[in-house]
């Protein structure tokens, strides 16, 4: 338990606010991910073959690629990629990003991909006759996406997107390879510190369990608040 | 974009995707008979033994899977009694450490997708069993296994994919599979795009061929024959 003590003598605190960046990542990745997902799911859905391609291009690479490996490929490439970017516009500097964002864009673009289906899927549940009902009452196309389909989509899309914050809050872990401080990465350091990698790989599943359980807990308030009247 | 590298890098990258595919074969193959064990044990009336079934699934689903291997390799290590014991020829290598945490991880996962593949059969199919006659336990191995492993196909194709990309995470108990090694040379030559293109193909192509047997599997087994 003293292994546990807030302050200089115990690793509570240090633990407290790595399980607090795992929070901040998480959130910040699903928003990454729903940022990506509002933009490749009317691809998907989109009348043209071209654009079908580029959606579904996004969704197959990401979901069958390692999550591993992309993390590698945005730790490694990304401050080159700004780099480049920025010496189109004249900067030749060397441009270091912060861990938080390069973990957060990596796992957001991993996210995003199972959004993307998630909200596919819900779009093409919703039936024909409601676009139809909203098209005959003279709703323009703004409306008829923002009043009538977003709303339905989102309460049938949120059992499948509490999937997608499980594997999210889940896939941060991974992060931990770039040296971003979470949960994974602090128990690692306390483990190297104390001789005691059991109790702190243990403790460490025990925070996660407990992140998963709550965020469950606060999505089924969620799924019932938006499922009434059906 | 090198080239040459992409072409130099290649075999190097299919020599290690043999490990990432023994890795895998080596934990779908216990996870497959682990998971059929919980879910029978889920589906079983005693509540303790129920409970135990489902605190497995809970625990091994709400945590990550690199804290199951990091417990394993590094954690039980470090429990004393353990390194007199014969078990410790296996738990010091990292090969079999890994093995051992995807086969508890995809345990959990495949035992849910069998127990609600098994709360599907209609109860009139047992019933029609019952009836002609048929014992319990041919009724159980004749019957309802084989309809609980072709309602889970699908789920569990997708459960195979999963795993395939969960054994990258052996790269980081020092293993050199596929994304090891990828990480090696990516952070050798500083050029991480050539090698993720390489190294993402193959592991593309593996899902393409998983994703099409299982296809080619439903299909042949299917029952509208």
């Amino acid at each position: 338990m003293e292994l546990l003590a807030f302050g200089k003598t115990g690793w509570g605190d240090e633990l407290f606010y790595a399980t607090l960046m795992t929070i901040a990542v998480s959130i910040t990745a699903m928003l990454v991910g729903f940022f990506f997902a509002l933009i490749f799911t009317p691809l998907k859905l989109s009348k043209y073959k071209t654009l079908n391609l580029v959606g579904n291009f996004y969704t197959t690479v990401i979901r069958g690629v390692p999550e591993l490996l992309v993390i590698y490929l945005f730790f490694f490439g990304g401050s080159g990629a700004i780099m480049y970017v920025a010496s189109i516009f004249g900067y030749y500097e060397y441009i270091e990003i912060n861990a938080f964002i390069t973990g957060s864009m990596a796992i957001g673009i991993i996210s995003g991909a199972y959004s993307t289906e998630v909200f596919r899927g819900a779009i093409q549940s919703i039936d024909k006759g409601q676009f139809e009902a909203a098209k005959v009452l003279g709703i323009n196309k703004f409306g008829q996406f923002y009043k009538i389909i977003l709303p339905q989509m989102l309460r049938l899309a949120i059992p499948n997107l509490s999937n997608v914050w499980q594997i999210t809050l889940k896939d941060t872990s991974l992060i931990s390879v770039t040296g971003l401080v979470e949960i994974m990465r602090q128990s690692y350091i306390a483990a190297g510190s104390t001789r005691d990698p059991l109790f702190f790989y243990s403790f460490a599943a025990v925070l996660y369990l407990l992140l998963t359980y709550v965020s469950m807990k606060l999505i089924n308030k969620l799924e019932v608040k938006y499922s009434r009247g059906c | 974009m090198d080239f040459d590298l992409m072409i130099t890098s290649f075999p190097k990258l299919l020599g290690a995707t043999v490990v990432t595919l023994k890795l895998l074969s080596a934990s779908l193959f216990f996870g497959l008979f682990l998971g059929l064990l919980f879910a029978i044990l889920r589906l079983n009336k005693n509540i303790f033994i129920n409970k135990f079934a489902y605190g497995y699934s809970y625990i091994f689903r709400g945590t990550p899977l690199l804290v199951q291997i990091f417990i394993i390799y590094f954690g039980l290590g470090q429990i004393e009694y353990l390194r007199t014991t014969f078990l410790w020829v296996i738990l010091k290598e990292p090969y079999w450490c890994a093995i051992i945490a995807f086969t508890l991880n995809t345990g959990a996962y495949t035992s849910e997708i069998l127990r609600s593949a098994f709360q599907t059969i209609k109860p009139g199919i047992i019933e029609a069993g019952k009836s002609l006659g048929i014992s319990n336990k041919i009724i159980f191995y004749k019957i309802q296994i084989p309809i609980a492993i072709r309602q889970s196909l699908p789920a569990y194709g997708n459960e195979i994919i999963l795993m395939m990309k969960g054994t990258s995470l052996a790269s980081t108990v020092t293993l050199m599979d596929l994304t090891g090694v990828a990480k090696y040379i990516i952070s050798t030559t500083f050029k991480p795009i050539e090698v993720f293109i390489v190294a993402g193909g193959i592991y593309l192509f593996m899902t393409f061929i998983i994703h099409n047997v299982i296809k080619y599997l439903e299909k042949k087994y299917s029952f509208q024959q």
